[in-house]
């Protein structure tokens, strides 16, 4: 599959800037104009306007029926999105915190990742699941996780973490399309960021890289909020002669390898980075893809990966800062393995 | 919904047979799965058979269900085909799944029934949601939402009763209390005598009924789905009933007496309906009789086609995960 690369006014075709929560709700608000069937569910989506602002609006111009308030029951309303997309609807839950959808496992896990496959293909499952994942806002180890690497071991599950204003729109209206369940992850410091964003139901869809830069001797591959952090780093490294590609694969699941390994196999060098945890993280199934291909023959220095302590994320500013990747630590290792090899 | 069964003709013979079917197809897998034909687990519903056969009389097709890990007898009595059924559990192509899933997760579109559930309570929150979708399309149809005793001491049954109470959504909650959830007795796990009892701590009607009674349990059924259907709420009907088999093939009954087992296959749902209505004289004993043999012919059947139906077929197992646009 062909990569793009989205990040600049003139490739989105639009001068207009919105913020990435605005971006989220005009992809709710036109998939709820466009199509009966979509409606939202979530704790404090309605008047509230959602905990972290993202729903806003929505009520006031749909109504309580269709941006539908909850009590405080994930796995009831994890659920009931279940049930309502087995007959027919297309539910948005929102999370209020990633960490919550351990309140809802079953109903994710054992219930909509496999009714489809299960049944023979009887029936499926088309609900998108919104949380707002990862740290950096003093919330402490129960609500900073990044959870990823969780879904996307679940065969039936595809996972979404849009890195821009523009993917927090394009992706989401692909998700809602989806006959399938999808969990998009919404990294909260991203929410404030600023992006072109088309006004327009303009689709990106699942299961396609965007090259965000193309450099000559390093890959950096990351998602979420690590990629406006590998975008900075590559901006300090290029002060410093070294000249680095960043790819973000958009979609955990589906995953679309191809333009990371043709952008190794061309410079030679990976950094694959991440807020989770390393151990048994998304980046390690980047690794062994790489190890596993032809790509390991063109490396000029052995993988590396710059991911969360395997620690909880813990809640002093400067405990929390240290716990996961920042610019500098990007910057530090890819001097590193530039000068490795 | 039909005629109440005990005074109609017609609706009494619907209801004896699908007794007797449920029956028959249950000793039929018991049977194969002992002979070492059958592969996997099972839960057997035998003696639990005027639960589902009462609750599915007060639906219409259109009506929904979802079900459980002890889901045959709900998926007969929603009317579905014996022999997709068969070929399930035998591991064929033609069955309900396809093989995917088995005994624990046959789902039948055409009737309704969204699907039993390997996941104790699993089911309680999907059916809330099924419901929920009714209700904001405005379509007057009701889910009927199948669990064991076991399932009201989850989570999920405490959440989603709360969530169809304050939405009024048009679901019947019918607790099969079949007085142990595998090996623990409902004396040990629960505090309270009926379970129904837990209804009020939502405000909603709770009742219990002799689940073993076919017309006590369509007579409570049918009221909930009235007040279902007009836009009332949701309704929490507990069935008293017993399994008579085992939790499932690994239980060697080393928690219940034999006499407890005894005690209960005198209170036989079948026979009992059967009595009832040759007495009033609604089914002659001739009626009885070929009902029965229907019965029993109808499930060899099921087992001939299903045993000559392909094995399920391995070559598109990964193509399967996904649903297509």
């Amino acid at each position: 599959m062909s990569s793009t690369q989205t990040s600049t006014s003139a490739d989105l075709g639009t001068d207009r800037v919105i913020t990435y929560s605005e971006a989220v709700r005009e992809a709710i608000g036109q998939a709820m104009e466009a199509d009966d069937r979509v409606f939202m569910l979530g704790e404090d989506i309605g008047v509230y306007g959602g905990a972290f602002g993202v729903s806003g609006d929505l009520y006031h111009r749909f109504g309580a029926e269709r941006i539908r308030d909850t009590p405080i029951s994930e796995l009831g309303i994890v659920g009931a999105a279940v049930g309502a997309a087995l007959v027919g609807m297309r539910p948005i839950v929102e999370i209020q915190f990633s960490d919550f959808t351990n309140q809802a496992m079953d109903q994710i896990v054992n219930q909509a990742a496999k009714i489809h496959y299960m049944l023979g293909g009887a029936m499926s499952v088309p609900m998108v699941l919104r949380a707002p994942l990862g740290s950096g806002t003093g919330a402490a180890a129960q609500h900073s996780q990044s959870l990823e690497a969780w879904f996307a071991h679940v065969p039936g599950l595809k996972v979404v973490m849009p890195a821009t204003a523009a993917d927090a729109k394009g992706l989401l209206l692909s998700a809602i399309d989806d006959p399938n369940p999808v969990i998009v992850l919404e990294h909260k410091l991203l929410y404030r960021t600023s992006g072109p964003v088309p006004e327009e139901a303009v689709r990106v869809p699942l299961g396609q890289s965007a090259v965000r830069r193309r450099g000559e001797h390093l890959t950096i591959v990351g998602t979420g909020v690590m990629v406006s952090r590998a975008l900075e780093a590559a901006e300090v490294l290029a002060a410093d002669g070294i000249d680095v590609s960043v790819i973000d694969p958009r979609t955990l699941t589906p995953l679309d390898d191809a333009p990371i390994h043709e952008d190794v196999s061309r410079t030679g060098r990976a950094l694959l980075v991440q807020e989770a945890p390393g151990h048994v993280g998304f980046t390690a199934e980047l690794s062994a893809r790489i190890a596993e291909s032809p790509t390991i023959y063109r490396l000029l220095a052995p993988v590396r990966r710059l991911s969360g302590l395997d620690a909880p994320i813990p809640y002093a500013p400067q405990l929390e800062t240290a716990s996961v990747p920042q610019v500098a630590d990007i910057v530090e290792s890819a001097k590193t393995l530039v000068k490795e090899s | 919904m039909s005629a109440t069964p005990g005074t109609d003709h017609d609706t009494a013979r619907h209801a004896l047979l699908t007794m007797w079917t449920i029956r028959r197809f249950e000793e039929a897998v018991d049977d194969l799965f002992a002979r070492g034909l059958m592969h996997g687990t099972m839960h057997l519903s035998i003696g639990q058979e005027a639960s589902a056969t009462g609750a599915c009389l007060a639906l219409r097709t259109d009506d929904a269900i979802t079900s459980t890990h002890r889901g045959h007898g709900h998926c007969i009595a929603k009317g579905a085909d014996l022999t997709r059924m068969m070929a399930e559990l035998l591991a064929k192509e033609t069955g309900y799944c396809r093989g995917r899933g088995g005994s624990m997760h046959i789902a039948d579109t055409a009737t309704g029934n969204l699907g039993a559930n390997g996941i104790v309570a699993g089911g309680i929150p999907i059916a809330a949601g099924a419901a929920l979708a009714f209700k904001m399309r405005a379509e007057d149809r009701v889910v009927a939402c199948f669990f064991g005793d076991g399932a009201a001491n989850e989570g999920a049954f405490h959440e989603a009763v709360n969530l169809a109470a304050i939405w009024k959504l048009p679901v019947v909650f019918i607790c099969e209390n079949n007085k142990y959830g595998m090996s623990f007795s409902t004396e040990k796990s629960f505090a309270i005598e009926n379970i129904s009892e837990r209804a009020a701590a939502y405000g909603i009607p709770g009742t219990t009924v002799d689940g073993n009674d076919l017309d006590e349990v369509y007579g409570a059924v049918s009221a909930a789905v009235d007040r279902a259907r007009a836009g009332e709420g949701p309704t929490l009907v507990e069935n008293v009933t017993y399994r008579w088999k085992g939790h499932s093939k690994s239980d060697k009954n080393l928690y219940r007496t034999k006499e407890e087992i005894a005690e209960w296959r005198a209170k036989d749902p079948i026979l009992r309906f059967e009595a009832r209505v040759k007495e009033s004289g609604l089914l002659t004993e001739e009626e009885v009789q070929l009902i029965r043999t229907q019965a029993m012919e109808d499930m060899r059947a099921a087992v001939r086609e299903a045993n000559a139906a392909p094995d399920a077929d391995p070559s598109d197992l990964l193509d399967a995960v996904f649903a297509r646009a």
